[in-house]
């Protein structure tokens, strides 16, 4: 009976956390239940859940990244700079990020699965090194149109139309962010489930000697798991550029700890008790909506922090004990 | 010192999963007496043993100790009965960064009624005198890391005279230790039976039951079928007693036409436990490596299907040589593993069976990369049925299988790869009697189709039933060959403990 009880709530307990959230914030906020809000709500996620992602395909080869957050924060400087310093063009912008975004990727998976040094302190030391570059680059400075240096002088250029429309625009009402974000959830959604690279990754998370020996090239299935992650912060940090217009520092420190939320209250999202995209989608939506009504309510944003938090111990307590109790 | 000391086993009964590992056996050690426990693998010695040591506990049966009994519920409880246990694995045991003194004392370190302040005087002086009792000398401040096998199986058995054992179960101890370590080793537990210890001693070494000990217990499939004082035996009843039917009226061998050699290593060699191994497979053939435990076989399994490296040597497949560097360049060879912890290496085991079967296969049954859900059904249920695995569905999770059907997935998957060689690696370990007669008949099938066999087993019988040619294998080496037929467990156990000690056996 007990059991029963606790595999309903591990099956549906994020649903219904969301239901219940969303229900109490339509109660006591006028203005919460409305199309418009959704759509904002949406719109505040789709950066986070970009992050959330990559750190569900780095879980998902059992493995972990931390430093998403600060790739996010390179890249964003990155974006803002090449457009603003540099006036380059649109493509530059967009694929010198995504490439600094793998090139993190492979030196985390260099110094895990060549080095073996554990995930965990491997991406923590990947944070500071790439966060330390991040400011070091930009002397501590965000950086936004027509910025003056030190020296007097002033950016020759500013963020384009195009390059804001990523962020900012929308096509038929729904933000060009949302849609791709939908179609990123789809894409890596069917990868994982439908495709036999999604089901080696899988494996290899589940037990990597097996996997070994089963003849899938572990270390290969790893190394591009943490390319990915790097790549989907690095998309993360593109748009985050193109939404603010501006390139903020430390932009993505805050994105770590609610992407890893996402991703654990999507552990336990219809019971797949494994990481999966549309759990973390989900759990996403969760943190989302969780925030927007908090700030719709007054409280105020360093409050926001102890909300999340409990989110994510809340996920955790549920997905390991869970998961602990049907291993024996 | 209390001599009178006895300790009863009664009826003890014990299932795993369904399948009996102890039926009714009574078993008693008295102190001041060296009592062995004989048994091939399988036999259920281990088993009983962990139901004294409290690692399991007995679905029936009782122990009794001096008449009173004793309930053994967890390993803290039987320690607390004055019972305690020298495991093989010394290391496991033992804290290497901390010294003799402190490993010597480690449980009184954690026990309920100890201080909370150390007194390394009192400490060291009791231990002096614990090594004293044991006559061994061995500088109590050197750290346990410094300290040879032999000396670190020392501080264990000191550590439980720490804890005024009245019985020690020794599993197995002189298995890694040389001829003059064993010595001594000797020299210790009869200084521990004189002082009134009941000692349970576990082996393989008939010599030694028959030199040290005063009596001894055999145990064949789960009972007891031997007790009696070692003066009135000899080493050819107890091989008898151990072995009981011979395999091939339980499991009587396909037939397969043996072709071209296919497969062949040579000079194979790694560290101290691979000392230039030569093994060639042919085509049908299905080539027994036995050996005891330690020998090599496990890592020589590993190496020729590419999980481990070596240090030198040569692999090649049809005449054409192979490099080995990670199992996938294996597995396009045409080589599978299929390994001995299954549960580790083997399957996925909260995965389904389907997802199982399909792993090794994934480009047969997807387009594009995309897996084909209908087609890995399909041929998941061929699987199935062909291999009689039982399960609910294709889409139940291997962790609620039993293990001889969890082991049938771990060969399964393989079937349709188009592989060439497979290698086993005791591929009957923990698997029940009739999901073993699959089992075989499964390899039977592989080697009628014209695949090359490697079979790793410790038991002796499996591989002279199963084997058209036995190698055996000892110390990293292969020192015998036998055609199948030629030879009988005598034989094999006499190469197989390096050609010296005749009644060694394996269990």
């Amino acid at each position: 009976m007990k059991d029963k009880a606790l595999h309903f709530a591990f099956r549906y307990g994020a649903i219904i956390v969301i239901i219940g959230v969303i229900t109490f914030f339509s109660v006591r906020l006028p203005y919460f239940f409305s199309l418009n809000n959704f759509a904002d709500i949406l719109g505040s996620i789709t950066i986070v859940t970009f992050v959330a992602i990559g750190v569900t395909l780095s879980l998902i080869v059992d493995g972990f990244d931390l430093s998403v957050g600060s790739t996010v924060s390179l890249t964003t400087i990155g974006a803002a700079s090449l457009m603003i310093w540099y006036e380059q063009p649109l493509y530059i912008v967009i694929l010198v990020p995504l490439i600094i975004g793998a090139v993190i990727g492979l030196l985390n998976a260099f110094l895990i699965v060549k080095l073996r040094i554990p995930d965990l302190l491997a991406t923590l030391a990947m944070m500071y090194i790439v966060g330390g570059i991040h400011k070091t680059y930009t002397q501590g400075y965000n950086i936004y149109n027509h910025m003056a240096f030190q020296d007097g002088t002033k950016a020759p250029g500013e963020m384009t139309k195009s390059f804001l429309q990523l962020g900012q625009g929308k096509w038929l009402g729904i933000p060009i962010s949302v849609i791709l974000l939908l179609i990123a959830v789809a894409v890596v959604h069917i990868f994982l489930t439908r495709t036999k690279y999604g089901r080696q990754m899988y494996v290899t998370g589940g037990n990597v000697e097996a996997a070994r020996l089963s003849g899938i090239k572990v270390n290969k299935v790893r190394t591009l798991a943490y390319v990915a992650s790097g790549v989907f912060a690095a998309i993360g940090g593109i748009l985050f550029a193109s939404r603010v217009g501006s390139g903020q520092i430390d932009a993505g420190s805050p994105l770590l700890m609610e992407s890893v939320a996402a991703v654990f209250v999507g552990f336990s999202v219809f019971g797949a008790g494994k990481p999966n995209v549309i759990g973390t989608f989900i759990g996403s939506v969760l943190i989302g909506v969780l925030v927007n009504g908090l700030t719709m309510m007054n409280l105020q944003y360093f409050t926001h922090d102890i909300v999340k938090g409990t989110v994510l111990v809340l996920a955790l307590a549920v997905t390991f004990y869970v998961l602990n109790r049907s291993k024996t | 010192m209390s001599s009178s000391f006895r300790l009863e086993m009664k009826s003890i009964t014990k299932q795993f999963a369904g399948i009996p590992a102890l039926q009714g056996v009574d078993f008693s050690v008295n102190g001041g007496q060296i009592h062995a426990l004989l048994g091939a693998n399988g036999a259920g010695k281990s088993t009983l043993m962990k139901i004294l040591s409290g690692a399991y506990y007995p679905d029936e049966g009782e122990i009794l100790a001096q008449g009173k009994l004793l309930e053994l519920t967890s390993p803290a409880a039987s320690k607390q009965g004055g019972i305690h246990c020298v495991y093989q694995e010394v290391d496991s045991a033992l804290v290497p960064q901390l010294n003799v003194v402190e490993n010597v004392m480690l449980d009184s370190l954690s026990a309920k009624n100890s201080r909370i302040w150390l007194n390394p005087t009192r400490m060291e002086e009791k231990v002096k005198s614990i090594l004293n009792r044991l006559n061994v000398n061995i500088d109590i401040q050197s750290k346990v890391s410094d300290l040879s096998l032999a000396e670190k199986q020392m501080v264990l058995i000191a550590r439980t005279l720490a804890q005024d054992a009245k019985v020690i179960i020794f599993d197995e101890p002189t298995a890694p230790l040389s001829e003059s370590e064993s010595r001594s080793f000797f020299r210790i537990l009869h200084g521990l039976r004189d002082s009134g210890v009941a000692c349970i001693f576990i082996t393989h070494r008939l010599p030694e039951v028959l030199e040290h000990c005063d009596c001894v217990t055999v145990m064949r499939d789960g009972r007891k079928v031997h007790t009696g004082d070692t003066r009135e035996t000899n080493a050819e009843q107890l091989i008898e007693q151990m072995l009981g039917k011979t395999f091939e009226e339980e499991f009587p061998k396909v037939d397969a036409e043996i072709g071209e050699v296919i497969f062949e290593a040579s000079n194979i060699r790694r560290g101290h436990q691979l000392r230039g191994v030569d093994i060639k497979v042919r085509s049908g053939e299905i080539v027994a490596v036995v050996g005891l435990v330690g020998a090599g076989k496990t890592e020589l399994a590993r190496i020729l299907s590419g999980a481990d490296r070596m240090d030198s040597g040569a692999i090649s497949m049809k005449g054409k040589s192979l490099k080995l560097k990670q199992p996938a360049d294996a597995v396009a060879a045409g080589i599978v593993l299929v390994p001995e912890e299954r549960r580790k290496q083997g399957i996925f085991i909260q995965d389904s069976v389907e997802h199982n079967l399909s792993l090794p296969v994934l480009d047969l049954v997807s387009r594009m990369g995309f897996v084909a859900a209908r087609r890995e059904k399909e041929r998941a249920n061929r699987l199935v049925d062909a291999l009689g695995i039982k399960a609910a569905s294709g889409k139940q999770a291997l962790q609620y299988l039993s293990g001889g059907n969890q082991q049938k997935v771990a060969i399964g998957k393989w079937l349709e790869s188009s592989s060439d060689v497979f290698i086993f690696d005791e591929p009957t370990k923990g698997v029940d009697i009739g999901a073993k007669s699959d089992i075989f008949r499964i390899i039977g099938d592989l080697a009628a189709q014209g695949k090359g066999i490697l079979y790793f087993t410790c038991e002796l019988a499996e591989g002279l039933g199963i084997g058209d040619r036995i190698a055996v294998m000892s110390d990293g080496q292969i020192t015998k060959e036998f055609k199948r037929g030629e030879a009988d467990q005598a034989q094999l156990l006499y190469y197989a403990s390096g050609g010296t000690e005749v009644t060694t056996y394996e269990g």
